[in-house]
């Protein structure tokens, strides 16, 4: 749940996650990292905002920034939060490093009325080539570990993706595909083309009532 | 208003400032349902305070604490128990807060306890005192506060029995406090820790000289039962890995072991230097008054085992601080509250910081502790305008 350090400007990917927020939402932004996002998301959005975090260095790093973070772990902490208290939960760049993945979106799903996912996307060609060319696991940009030290426990396509939020009963509101340089631009959740060309993307998800 | 606090033990350090002492006419209504009148508090402070009155900030002392926090103990000579915390440029920084101290009520530094004079008889209280709550102890410092003319605290921050008063603030007083930084404590007590308490109390009832808890007028003092007490009590503040690499099997002053009782082993005169020391400054039934307020704290039970609700509709900021090597309340204990803080969207903090020092790792230097409280502490500062 350790997301990057945060550059003076908002990553592109948490740009256009807070661009998905509701000025004065109340929000929960599970892996916050050093809390770039939220604190974007309290000063221009006025959200009421709070974050978890597995690193003691981030937590502290958020704690001085002013923001409420709990230091936790997504998989085994989620469940103690109530449902709906949330306008919008937030996991960036962490479903794949989550022990169960499928457990984790059941909780946020619960937890918020809206689930904003960004994730790497496993069936891009690059990583596909890389694969079947080099034939071992890909080492690319956004998932730059080798196999044997990497957090990225469950990485997946974001055809996969969609089918789990399918199993887990959750509606996309919006989705979008992130480019190789940085910009994002809607996508159909099921259209074939981002699967092959977006390095990630995010989606904006609700429980089906 | 402002009188000379008078202590239990005399005063040998005669240049260390022995603070202030205020002495309440109006009666102090405590849980148990009977009054305490008149009182006093005994207090220290340090910095100054500004023109608002909008940078105090209260420190509240754990079971065998005082006030004396930030300078040196009158008593004793030693230096003040936080100094790594409190003081000039440091985390909580005394060049920019005004910070306070009180002895609790039923303490023996100087604020009203059970070693004090019952007006209606003229002894010494002994077990005529009444039992006080962390809750009766907060409200005593709710009025220290309303006398020194402040109307909110920029924060209340503790350790142990202190963050149970900082927790007690908040659910007690949101209004008056902006933000609380309870560190390795819990919202109550558990069994496990009330059953250690009770060997320490019984340790002192046993002792021929506690007489009933009417020492004073024998002219006895329980100081074996008191430090048995302490004894057992210190090593639930360490952990079984500080305790190995510190002292391990070491023999004390010989070569050999001694085929006797006496101590052996560096642990054994470690614990005996312990209770000893402790002995010379703390009052046997202050222990007993002390770690029975403890042991009834609950938060949750005035809402019917609901802590949420304890804190729902709080302004107050929260910045939970615990120890992994905690064992007398670990981090799950304190992690309890801050669910309970966010069940309630209250804004709270926590951090679990790798310690293997145990329960005591809060007054010792931890600079990751001590770099939380200074940003947490500064971004309230920041967000009031102080």
């Amino acid at each position: 749940m350790n997301t990057p350090v945060s550059t003076p400007r908002l990553r592109p990917d948490l740009a256009a996650i807070a661009a998905m927020i509701r000025p004065g939402a109340r929000v929960l932004d599970v892996g916050c990292g050093d809390g770039a996002l939220l604190e974007h998301l309290v000063r221009t959005k006025n959200v009421d905002g709070r974050g978890i975090e597995i690193s003691q260095q981030n937590v502290n790093a958020c704690v001085a920034r002013g923001l409420a973070v709990v230091q936790g772990d997504a998989d085994s902490d989620l469940v103690d939060y109530p449902a709906d208290v949330f306008d919008a939960v937030i996991l960036s760049q962490t479903i794949q490093a989550t022990e169960k993945p499928r457990a984790v979106l059941d909780h946020l799903l619960r937890i918020g009325r809206r689930t904003a996912v960004s994730l790497p996307n496993f069936g891009h060609w690059k990583v596909r080539l890389s694969l079947l060319t080099g034939g071992r696991m890909p080492q690319t940009r956004a998932l730059g570990y080798t196999w044997f030290d990497t957090p990225n426990i469950h990485l997946c396509t974001l055809a996969d993706f969609v089918d789990l939020t399918k199993i887990c009963g959750a509606q996309t509101v919006e989705a979008h595909a992130l480019r190789e340089d940085g910009s994002t631009r809607p996508m159909r959740p099921d259209a074939w083309g981002p699967n092959l060309l977006a390095p990630g993307a995010i989606f904006l998800l609700k429980k089906k009532s | 208003m402002s009188e000379t606090p008078r202590f239990l033990r005399p005063v040998t350090v005669h240049e260390a400032d022995i603070g202030h002492a205020v002495t309440f006419a109006e009666p102090l209504p405590l849980d148990c349902g009977r009054s305490l009148v008149p009182f006093t508090v005994a207090y220290m402070t340090y910095g100054a305070l500004n023109a608002d009155k909008s940078n105090a900030i209260l420190i509240c002392h754990a079971l065998t604490g005082d006030q004396f926090v930030a300078s040196a103990h009158p008593v004793t000579g030693k230096p003040g128990w936080w100094t790594t915390m409190v003081g000039p440029g440091r985390p909580i920084d005394t060049n920019r807060f005004f910070v306070i101290c009180a002895n609790v009520i039923g303490g023996c530094m100087g604020s009203t306890g059970p070693s004090e004079t019952d007006p209606a008889t003229g002894k010494p209280y002994g077990l005529n005192f009444p039992l006080v709550t962390i809750r009766d102890m907060v409200r005593a410092q709710k009025r220290l506060v309303d006398h020194l003319g402040i109307k909110t605290l920029l924060a209340v921050v503790g350790g142990s029995m202190g963050g149970m008063q900082t927790l007690q603030w908040a659910a007690s007083y949101p209004q008056s406090v902006r933000a609380v930084v309870p560190i390795a404590c819990a919202a109550r007590h558990s069994a496990q820790n009330i059953a250690f308490h009770e060997v320490g109390r019984q340790a002192i009832m046993a002792d021929p000289d506690w007489k009933n808890g009417e020492y004073q007028l024998a002219g006895t003092r329980p100081a074996k039962g008191l430090a048995v007490a302490r004894m057992a009590a210190h090593i639930t503040y360490l952990s079984e890995m500080a305790l190995q690499r510190k002292f391990g099997r070491a023999l004390q002053n010989r070569a050999a072991l001694s085929f006797q009782f006496a101590p052996d082993f560096q642990i054994e005169s470690y614990l005996h230097h312990q209770g000893q020391s402790f002995v010379d400054r703390f009052d046997a039934n202050s222990y007993l008054y002390i770690t029975r307020a403890m042991d009834y704290f609950d938060l949750a039970e005035e809402h019917a085992g609901q802590l949420a609700e304890a804190f729902r509709g709080s302004p107050t900021r929260f910045c939970i601080i615990s120890f992994t090597s905690d064992w007398l309340f670990p981090p799950v204990e304190n992690k309890r509250v801050a669910h309970a803080l966010n069940a309630v969207a209250a804004p709270v903090s926590f951090v679990e910081i790798k310690s293997d020092k145990g329960h005591d790792a809060f007054l010792l230097d931890e600079p990751e502790m001590d770099d939380t409280v200074r940003g947490f502490i500064n971004s309230v500062a920041l967000a009031e305008g102080v």
